[in-house]
């Protein structure tokens, strides 16, 4: 009946996942409990479940990161202290339950902190500043996120239910094979991974489609800012990289539930297949990620520099070559194969080549703060701290392509801390600023900048503390993933990382009392006029929060930076300030599908984990019966009238010139 | 005030890897080479470091600079609100980079020739053979020549050149002597060559690198290096005493376990090594019931 699920699968014999898993259990019934006292679940149904709404879906993406970010997080911490413990000990975690922890805090991170936040972000702002009312397709941007949550939901049930995977956050086999992982751990891994993959996938779809076809009137190529241009290359990356993530993961469950031989010990099987797949999609994964965040950065520090970005076209060539090349270095992953010295060679000089766009795009940055007049928000803050440790990272990513010196370096404490550089330094912060930057946006009121600051320096200094130190151990020949050790040098490094993972703590907490302070004296923080930063793209030309349909009339696009060139018109009395003629606007209607679509796959995955095979015969009817309902709807749009139209939008422009009045009256 | 406290953590954060470039004390495994392939290896590692600072460096400082300078409360700073071009700029901005990867990637492409791990050393001395099996979670080393097997300790003769073949009798995993150089990878099936000499006697450390399951953290090994003389002695010792590694006795050998101190075996079967790659001899078990009924479940057994 249960397939292989049976009470055993309870870890009632180990106290911290049993613990922990009674806490999650406790909070989560303790919200719903609460949401529906206070009679919100009508309101967050019609407004967030089913919303197909880019900003807020945007917004649930980034929420969900942040959950998931301290789930990684306290994976890491518990690593951090097992590291500094275990010295010639056990620590306190046995091998079966440190493994899953690195394995669960890599995946969790990569595809349930990073990407969600990136996708997020881009959800919130693309169409904001392309200039439109919403993405390509917005129910399928719906089910993107809710396949999402459904990987989410997985990996989280692994805590409790069963085990998780035990063999790093890329499933290598033959340890992941069905005979060296006969646990259900791996299984997690695969569906939840499979399923949240699925949701990229057309996530990456539907923003190519939204970013080449649907523009505001003027808006050409070369008048985008640059977010969006690194949002189609993280875009494109994903619709060419993906497929082989899925195929590849695909391969392994056949492996391991059909008994096919891809990857096995035996009968034919090659490890090696495995790892150049899983790189050729795990590579560009790395510029999926860290692509939106120079876009962020590119906003934010020109933005706070009161100046447009230098070199434009050098920015977007540079994305571009990015977006190429990124395709032709996978094989730097495994140098220590073997393979030789021409292969080794030509795969490491092509790595070093990205530095070059990467090392333009840092001085691009410099010369667009060169002659500005820097105001230090938050944002600003992130991008300048991102600019210094970003280079350290570059610097340690281009040595390891160094072919020799990878020979020395590879798994090593080294290269974690080398990753860690760049994905902290780089991805992170930028996710950070683009968090504080459009959080106004998004909210209409602005984030307390005093915790904001302290939630930096304390990540930065952090950071710095919990990672340099690795650095060094990988230089005294640590390697990553030991759950024990017994030289002594080793060990004060890695007692001042733990240190490190305590001030990033105080950074996160910092973090949260920002959240709970803003949200407490918002009004102080309100922002009327839409625009809080004196931004330059069309995002900060509308309300904050924007209304449903973005913009009351599409804007007319004659350049680039247009918002920031309409306002110094405007303030010459140059600029049109004559009211439009508001027309009413169809917008798409609200659809479950994407929750139900994710309540059957959420299903389905489970029964594939434990075998239950009704379960996940019912859930494939489900889903399909849902996409055959969805597809045979009759109403698809409802019109929002003129007159709706016509409030909103004079509401804002009262509430800006008056905004504008009250700073004339001051001065 | 920020610029100080920005330039405190920069040092203190640079600190860790420019003293790693001035120091080569006898922690730092991976500078301090025992042997002309670590040797080499790390000074390419080093002089990458050297080349690369000397951009890195001026950008970091330039970037601090512009980043306090251009702060809107210094009046005296010029402020240029439409400087979003200039091609001399971009020319200087393209090149550096390019500049500084095309010098290394020169380094690149000749050291990863010259340090290729499958080239043999050249040595007047005639060149060790030793075949390597990772097994769950332990290290095997044959001498074919000699007909002895050790376990989880690797004695070399000083001076003379080893020529590796390695394989891997369960998962992948890579075998790695920091002090000598060149980490491999060890793979069912497949047969990786690394070559390795140790310059002078001594104990280096050897580890697994790529996680292989729970007896991972454990799977390291030590690496004697002895004069002539006391690597036949140390031959003679081993023929002498302990059981002779049959294909029963390899077997036995392969299923998880990590042994508790290194042992030696007097005798090898012919092939053995052979009959491991082409699996004639199957691929260890991996993971035996388990005893804890509580964890057999929840792995779904």
């Amino acid at each position: 009946m249960f397939g292989k699920l049976t009470w055993g699968a309870i870890p009632f014999d180990q106290p911290i996942p049993l613990f922990a898993g009674a806490i999650v259990i406790v909070v989560i019934v303790g919200v719903l409990a609460f949401i529906t006292i206070k009679g919100w679940i009508p309101y967050l149904w019609s407004e967030w479940v089913t919303s197909v709404d880019h900003k807020h879906i945007g917004i649930m993406y980034v929420t969900l990161a942040a959950v998931m970010l301290i789930r990684g997080f306290i994976d890491a911490i518990m690593m951090r202290s097992q590291q500094a413990i275990a010295f010639q000990s056990q620590g306190y975690l046995p091998p079966e339950h440190y493994n899953q922890i690195f394995s669960a805090h890599g995946t969790i991170m990569i595809f349930f902190v990073a990407m969600p936040f990136v996708i997020g972000l881009m959800n919130f702002v693309l169409p904001l500043q392309l200039g439109v009312r919403d993405v390509a397709f917005p129910t399928l941007n719906s089910v993107s996120f809710w396949l999402t949550a459904t990987g989410v939901l997985l990996v989280n049930i692994s805590l409790v239910v069963g085990e998780f995977s035990k063999t790093g956050w890329l499933p290598f086999p033959p340890l992941s094979e069905l005979a060296y992982s006969p646990g259900v751990g791996v299984d997690y891994y695969l569906w939840g991974v499979q399923i949240a993959g699925v949701g990229t996938l057309m996530t990456g779809v539907n923003f190519v489609t939204t970013i080449l076809k649907i523009h505001a009137p003027g808006m050409t190529y070369m008048r985008m800012p640059v977010f969006c241009w690194t949002s189609l290359a993280t875009n494109l990356l994903i619709v060419a990289a993906f497929p082989v993530l899925t195929a590849t993961l695909a391969m392994l469950t056949l492996d391991r539930y059909l008994g096919f031989h891809f990857f096995t010990n035996e009968a034919g099987g090659n490890v090696m297949m495995f790892m150049n797949l899983i790189w050729i999609w795990g590579h560009p994964e790395v510029y999926i990620l860290v692509l939106p965040a120079f876009g962020v950065f590119s906003e934010v520090v020109s933005t706070f520099s009161r100046k447009p970005l230098f070199g434009y076209r050098s920015m977007v060539m540079a994305t571009m070559a990015i977006c190429i090349i990124a395709y032709t270095v996978w094989l730097h992953h495994f140098f220590t194969m073997g393979a030789g010295p021409n292969v080794n060679a030509v795969f490491g000089i092509a790595s070093m080549i990205i530095a070059v766009p990467t090392g333009v795009k840092i001085f691009n940055w410099l010369f667009t703060m060169y002659g500005g007049r820097i105001v230090y928000a938050t944002p600003m803050l992130w991008s300048v701290g991102f600019m210094v440790t970003f280079v350290i990272g570059g610097l340690t990513g281009v040595l390891v392509a160094v072919v020799p010196a990878d020979f020395m370096l590879h798994n090593s404490l080294f290269q974690v801390a080398h990753f860690h550089n760049v994905i902290i330094g780089g991805v992170l912060f930028g996710m950070f600023a683009g968090y504080t930057y459009w959080f106004p946006k998004a909210f209409g009121f602005r984030l307390h900048e005093g915790w904001g600051k302290a939630a930096f320096w304390c990540w930065f200094i952090g950071f710095y503390l919990a990672f340099m130190p690795l650095y060094v151990v990988g230089l005294m020949g640590m390697t990553r993933r030991m759950q024990h050790y017994d030289v002594p040098e080793w060990r004060p490094w890695l007692l001042v990382a733990e240190l490190g993972a305590v001030v990033v703590l105080a950074g996160i907490l910092c973090q949260v009392a920002q959240l709970v302070v803003s949200i407490r004296h918002r009004e102080e923080l309100r922002d009327v006029t839409g625009d809080p930063w004196m931004g330059r793209s069309l995002e900060w030309s509308t309300a904050s929060p924007p209304p449903a349909f973005n913009f009351a009339v599409l804007p007319v696009v004659e350049d680039r930076d247009d918002y920031w060139r309409r306002q110094r018109l405007a303030e010459r009395g140059l600029g049109p300030t004559a009211e439009p003629v508001y027309k009413a606007i169809e917008m798409p209607r609200n659809s479950p599908t994407g929750f139900i679509c994710a309540f059957f796959a959420s299903f389905g995955g489970f029964g594939m984990i434990w075998q239950i095979w009704w379960l996940v015969i019912v859930a494939i009817v489900g889903a399909f019966a849902t996409f055959v309902v969805f597809a045979w709807r009759d109403r698809t749009e409802y019109e929002i009238p003129a007159e709706e139209v016509a409030r909103i939008d004079r509401a804002n422009r009262r509430a800006r010139g008056e905004a504008v009045a009250n700073a004339e009256a001051l001065t | 005030m920020i610029l100080w406290g920005r330039m405190r953590k920069l040092a203190f954060g640079l600190a860790p890897l420019s003293a790693a470039l001035l120091l080569s004390g006898c922690d730092w495994a991976v500078l301090n080479p025992k042997g002309p392939i670590a040797d080499g290896n790390s000074t390419l590692l080093v002089d990458s470091v050297a080349i690369m600072l000397v951009i890195v460096v001026p950008t970091i400082v330039a970037t601090l600079a512009a980043a306090w300078w251009y702060r809107a409360s210094n009046t005296r700073a010029h402020y240029l609100p439409d400087f979003e071009y200039s091609g001399q700029l971009e020319l200087i901005v393209w090149a550096i980079p390019l500049l500084t990867i095309m010098l290394l990637g020169g380094v690149t492409w000749i050291g990863a020739h010259d340090l290729d791990p499958a080239v043999p050393i050249v040595s007047k001395e005639e060149p060790l053979n030793i075949q390597v099996v990772s097994l769950d979670w332990k290290w095997l080393f044959i001498y074919p020549d000699q007909h002895v097997a050790s376990v989880d300790r690797l004695v070399v003769p000083a001076g003379v050149p080893i020529r590796f073949a390695l394989t891997s009798g369960s998962v992948m995993t890579a075998f790695f002597v920091p002090q000598l150089g060149s980490m491999i990878y060890t793979m069912n099936r497949m047969t990786t060559h690394l070559n390795l000499l140790a310059d002078d006697p001594g104990t280096f450390r050897g580890l697994a690198t790529q996680i292989s399951g729970d007896g991972f953290a454990s799977m390291h090994f030590e690496v004697v290096a002895k004069t002539a003389p006391e690597f036949y002695d140390w031959l003679g010792q081993t023929r002498a005493t302990g059981d002779e590694l049959t294909p029963e006795r390899y077997i036995e050998l392969s299923k998880q376990s990590v042994v508790p101190a290194p042992f030696t075996f007097r005798a090898v079967a012919d092939g053995l090594f052979d009959k491991i790659l082409d699996q004639t001899l199957p691929p260890g078990p991996g993971p035996i019931a388990e005893t804890n009924s509580g964890a057999a479940a929840r792995m779904g057994k």
